[in-house]
């Protein structure tokens, strides 16, 4: 585990307090230049950007999620585990794959505009925009919303539920009460589940996005890859990796009363 | 008929084509403690899961204070149900569960107080308001059940074996707190439970169910001296059976001897069932008695003795303070009042 986790951390700090000389070598010169780089409003315009994006798609994911969650758990029992099968399926194909098939959806030569013409409908311009990165994220990271809130949901002891009946609940304040705040750990669990791959991803925005939704993923690849600059790639990987626990901790504040569910630690 | 205020008439059950309640008919009467009593799948809880709402008959009626409620679901009927796994709720604390119903009701938020608190000194919980449900013990969380129940003052409260958890000690003190707190309250109480025992010291009426049909309906001590057949017999209490011959009234045969007895109303040489409890049959010197035995066994329960005699083939149950030994051959006697005749079973 060192080698392969902590040293490459390691070699990733060290790379984002370093720079390179005239010759393209590193340095031992210590500064922290790269980070001050960053917060150009050019660059914080791409985080606020990503993390906008992020969040969109995790409250789309959220919207559509709790309501499916809900649906396969009051489902009987033969019915769900294919709906539960079905929902885990896409994920055993490459997520690289599964954005390509949305090209071939959204293209101007795509299955939608070819439904179109054919209806002697106008095509649309659906790939290569904001809309795409963000329907690419939902579906690629719905699954991740659906499976901790229907696992919440599903362990639920239905007694309380008949007990809360018992005591004069109709069936919306048996949900506002008693449902909803038992599966609250379920869907903090799928927040961070959705929110933290979302904002650091890079080959959605990249393959649907074009060049209209340039988010935190595609930057840091482009400096490692296009750029060769490793010093400040490194850097914005740092400032990443320090939003997301930011944001993990965030949610566990709001996990921490109440009652079990699923924890990420 | 004005003073019953649930009535359940001809109700059928069926689960899966199983005829789980067999045309039930009772009436409870108000302020009254009912206990529905029988083994497991005897549809004693089905019973009152129909009452309250929580499944619905498949035939039959059943009468809240007169009015027909079948159609009528659990949140709108004016009884409170304590469960078997007291289902409190999770994440919420002591306070918020009992004070749930009264939420719902939208009382005034003073007055909920008041009788929250009221509602805990009561059960010996003051200052537990703030607890979590995890932190109770086992008695603790039944009481705050029976409390969330209660504290909504219904009319009828339904109890479905809500005693099971506890240990020994502690629920033989609740049975008595909870038929104090009924006299107390004037609440009417159905109680389901499959301990006889618990049956007869805390209900006015007990109504012994099996297979889906009643049995016998009435007051405990009626149920206990005058089983009014095998089952009743053999269920409550513990009981001799044995094979009989009425002769003519008050004279009864058994195992090849007759004696005097208290029934009467049966045909003459009529078969009957003899029901003798173990604790009427007194010890007495070998010699002495219509009936002898060879003692096979002797068990030591504290309160007193447990023996097995065998007398003429049949292997007698006797409960006595007196002991004999194993292998020696005893006297039995009892009085004619002991003998209880029943019609015999027919078996289907």
């Amino acid at each position: 585990m060192v080698i392969f986790i902590v040293f490459p951390c390691l070699l990733v700090v060290l790379y984002s307090i370093t720079t390179k000389d005239s010759n393209g070598l590193t340095t031992i010169h210590f500064t922290l230049e790269s980070f001050k780089k960053f917060f150009d409003p050019l660059y914080m315009n791409i985080l606020w950007d990503s993390i906008f994006l992020a969040a969109l798609s995790t409250a789309i994911c959220l919207f559509l999620g709790y309501p499916a969650a809900f649906i396969i758990s009051k489902a009987n029992i033969s019915i769900r585990s294919t709906i539960l099968f079905l929902c885990i399926l896409p994920m055993w194909m490459n997520m690289l794959l599964r954005t390509y098939a949305w090209m071939t959806i959204l293209g101007n030569n795509g299955i939608i505009n070819n439904i179109l013409s054919f209806f002697g409908l106008p095509r649309l311009n659906l790939l290569y925009t904001r809309g795409a990165t963000i329907m690419g994220m939902v579906y690629n990271f719905l699954p991740f919303m659906i499976l901790p809130i229907y696992t919440a949901l599903s362990k639920m002891d239905t007694g309380i539920l008949e007990a809360a009946d018992d005591l004069g609940a109709n069936k919306l304040i048996e949900f506002k009460k008693i449902i909803l705040p038992l599966s609250m750990p379920g869907v903090i669990s799928g927040i961070v589940m959705v929110f933290m791959p979302a904002v650091s991803t890079f080959i959605i925005p990249q393959l649907l996005g074009g060049n209209k939704s340039m988010m935190i993923g595609n930057l840091i690849e482009k400096l490692f890859i296009l750029n060769g600059d490793w010093n400040f790639g490194s850097a914005i990987s740092i400032i990443m990796m320090v939003i997301i626990l930011i944001s993990m901790a965030i949610m566990n504040k709001f996990d921490v009363d109440k009652e079990g569910g699923a924890r990420l630690w | 008929m004005s003073n019953a205020i649930i009535e359940l008439n001809n109700i059928t059950k069926k689960f899966d084509g199983e005829t789980v309640l067999d045309n039930i008919t009772l009436s409870v009467m108000k302020n009254e403690f009912v206990t529905l009593l029988g083994p497991s799948g005897c549809g004693k809880t089905t019973t009152l899961r129909i009452i309250g709402g929580f499944e619905t008959p498949d035939e039959g009626k059943i009468y809240f204070d007169g009015n027909l409620i079948n159609e009528v679901p659990p949140f709108k009927r004016q009884l409170n149900t304590v469960f078997q796994k007291y289902a409190l709720f999770p994440h919420m604390n002591v306070f918020e569960n009992i004070a749930f119903g009264l939420r719902i009701k939208k009382m005034d938020e003073q007055l909920i107080n008041s009788k929250v608190e009221k509602i805990l000194e009561l059960f010996n919980l003051k200052n537990f308001g703030k607890r979590r449900i995890d932190q109770l013990s086992g008695g603790q969380q039944q009481r705050i059940a029976i409390a969330r129940a209660l504290v909504n003052e219904p009319k009828v409260l339904l109890l479905d074996e809500p005693l099971g958890a506890l240990d020994l000690k502690l629920r033989k003190e609740m049975q008595h707190e909870l038929k104090a707190m009924q006299k107390q309250l004037g609440i009417t109480f159905i109680y389901v439970t499959h301990d006889q025992e618990e049956a007869l010291t805390m209900s006015d009426t007990i109504v012994v169910m099996n297979e889906g049909i009643i049995q016998q309906m009435g007051p405990p001590m009626d149920i206990y001296n005058e089983p009014k057949n095998a089952f009743v017999a053999d269920f409550i209490g513990e009981s001799n059976i044995l094979d009989g011959i009425m002769h003519k009234d008050y004279l009864v045969e058994f195992l090849g001897k007759k004696f005097e007895c208290l029934d009467y109303g049966f045909g003459k040489g009529e078969k009957v069932d003899v029901v003798i409890r173990p604790e009427d049959l007194e010890l007495k010197p070998a010699g002495k008695s219509k009936l002898e035995g060879k003692v096979k066994s002797v068990i030591f329960k504290g309160v007193h003795y447990e023996m097995q005699i065998v007398v003429n083939g049949y292997e007698f149950l006797v409960q006595s303070t007196d002991m004999a030994t194993v292998g020696t051959t005893v006297g039995l006697t009892l009085t004619p009042d002991d003998i209880h005749i029943m019609k015999k079973e027919v078996i289907l």
